[in-house]
């Protein structure tokens, strides 16, 4: 932990430094053409309104993998990191761990937030789409990594508990430019829903654990 | 149903075991169901309707103009059909644009039969000109069937397009953080049961590409390329792609340029 805030200290003098020596690999430029493309390529559809291609600082990074992967971009990398682990709130009722059976449900539901949804089309964790989760659930992706016995293997600990809400919250504290969504910053999900996908992990009880 | 055949089984080592392996055998088998089906149909794909009814309309006089689209160039000469949708996207001098088959054959039909251009991009897929569009791909397509793959980016705008493609390609956007590339830039990987072919390579952007048009099994419809990417991007949770923009053509080069190569399967047969 004193690593990490040694890093995090340091990155934003080091992200300066960066910036004057300049680089070989450099995100890439600004480019007038793209952006006039991609502005004119969409129209706005309901509640997939052009908003959504305003990139923030994450998307931009990520955009660029080369950069974004290479050590010229391990500063930024961090700063992305830190900026994202930053907006992380902790349960305000002190609780990270619901009902693994509605956490089931929102981790098999994959729906909403398209422009054929309305805005009150409840939005699912998607989980199944990227992860082997209950064993029992044949039909998985395998984009992200396997779940399955996950707080077996881990342990309870408050610190496994408080990395796998930060996670599910916010996984880019951890990996600037992870495939995974960004569940409490763009409010796929509200605090209640992922303590249910928190006990879907981490409940001793989950089918994911027996 | 097949995931219920495990829901019986006890704890321990041996479950574990049986889960995995049957697990696997589940997702062989639903690759094989597939690959069997297309088998069984593969003297009938239904997309051949479309293509049937896509020949008479290439033939029938229509429009304003009251004429036909069989002096229609799609980059082979006037009339050409047979291997051109191997060759596309490419650069049209007369329009002075890397155009794709699609918003080639609104060129056609504005050029040709004095259609208005906006009332195909505005219709909704499956429905009024969309569906006349619709069978003209097929028919164009079918016509490519077997051909290998081969787009140039010789010209300064072609090789353009395709940079511009790629880009799109990794550029993350909407509420998930999504790019074309979250899903389909690593080999191996799938959403549930689906694979997902990496486009980055020149085997799965054959993948891709070779296989698209297709009809559809799962919506009982024919897909062109356009509606393919346009519900990729509905998936991203990206606003609406406008028919027939550079955005979507960039894409194409993309795709189709990384695929070169490979074999045109189209019309494919999808899930």
């Amino acid at each position: 932990m004193k690593n990490i805030k040694f890093l995090l200290a340091f990155s934003s003098l080091a992200l300066t430094m960066f910036a004057m020596q300049g680089s070989a690999i450099a995100q890439q430029a600004n480019d007038p053409k793209f952006n006039k493309m991609m502005k004119d390529g969409f129209r706005a559809d309901g509640i997939a309104g052009l908003d959504r291609i305003d990139q923030d600082a994450t998307q931009k990074f990520c955009s660029d993998p080369v950069f974004a992967s290479s050590k010229q971009g391990e500063k930024m990398r961090e700063k992305i990191q830190k900026i994202n682990m930053d907006g992380i709130k902790q349960p305000s009722d002190g609780k990270y761990i619901g009902d693994w059976k509605k956490g089931e449900a929102i981790a098999q539901s994959g729906r909403g937030a398209t422009w054929t949804d309305k805005a009150d089309t409840p939005v699912g964790g998607g989980c199944y789409n990227c992860h082997q989760i209950d064993p029992k659930e044949i039909s998985y992706g395998n984009i992200g990594p396997s779940l399955t016995g996950y707080g077996k293997l881990r342990g309870y600990s408050q610190e496994v508990v408080t990395y796998t809400w930060n996670r599910i919250n916010n996984s880019k504290a951890y990996n600037a430019c992870s495939n995974m969504p960004r569940f409490a910053h763009f409010k796929l999900l509200n605090e209640q829903q992922i303590q249910d996908v928190m006990a879907l992990l981490l409940d001793p009880a989950s089918p994911v654990n027996q | 149903m097949q995931h219920k055949l495990t829901l019986g089984l006890a704890s321990g080592v041996l479950a574990a075991l049986l889960t995995v392996s049957s697990s696997v055998l589940a997702q062989k088998s639903a690759t094989d169901d597939i690959a069997k089906y297309r088998e069984m149909i593969a003297d009938g794909n239904p997309s051949e309707l479309y293509e049937a009814a896509g020949e008479d309309l290439w033939k029938k006089p229509a429009g304003p103009k009251n004429a036909t689209l069989e002096k229609c160039d799609l980059g082979l000469g006037p009339g050409v059909v047979k291997g051109a949708a191997a060759q596309l996207p490419r650069y049209f001098k007369d329009t002075n644009k890397v155009q794709d088959l699609e918003s080639r054959l609104m060129t056609c039909m504005q050029v040709l039969q004095g259609r208005d251009p906006q009332e195909m991009i505005d219709a909704p897929f499956q429905k009024g000109p969309k569906k006349d569009m619709e069978a003209i791909v097929a028919y164009v397509v079918t016509l490519s069937k077997g051909d290998k793959i081969k787009v140039s980016t010789n010209h300064p705008k072609e090789k353009e397009m395709y940079e511009l493609g790629k880009r799109a390609f990794f550029f993350q956007g909407g509420p998930m953080d999504f790019s074309c590339a979250s899903c389909h830039a690593e080999d191996g990987k799938r959403i549930r049961l689906q694979d997902l072919p990496n486009i980055t390579t020149q085997k799965g952007a054959a993948l891709g590409w070779g296989y698209w048009p297709a009809y559809r099994v799962s919506s009982g419809q024919f897909w062109t390329m356009q509606q393919r990417l346009n519900d990729c991007f509905r998936q991203q949770r990206f606003p609406f792609p406008i028919y027939g923009s550079d955005l979507t053509i960039a894409l194409s080069m993309y795709m189709a340029k990384n695929a070169n190569g490979g074999t045109v399967e189209t019309p494919g047969l999808k899930r």
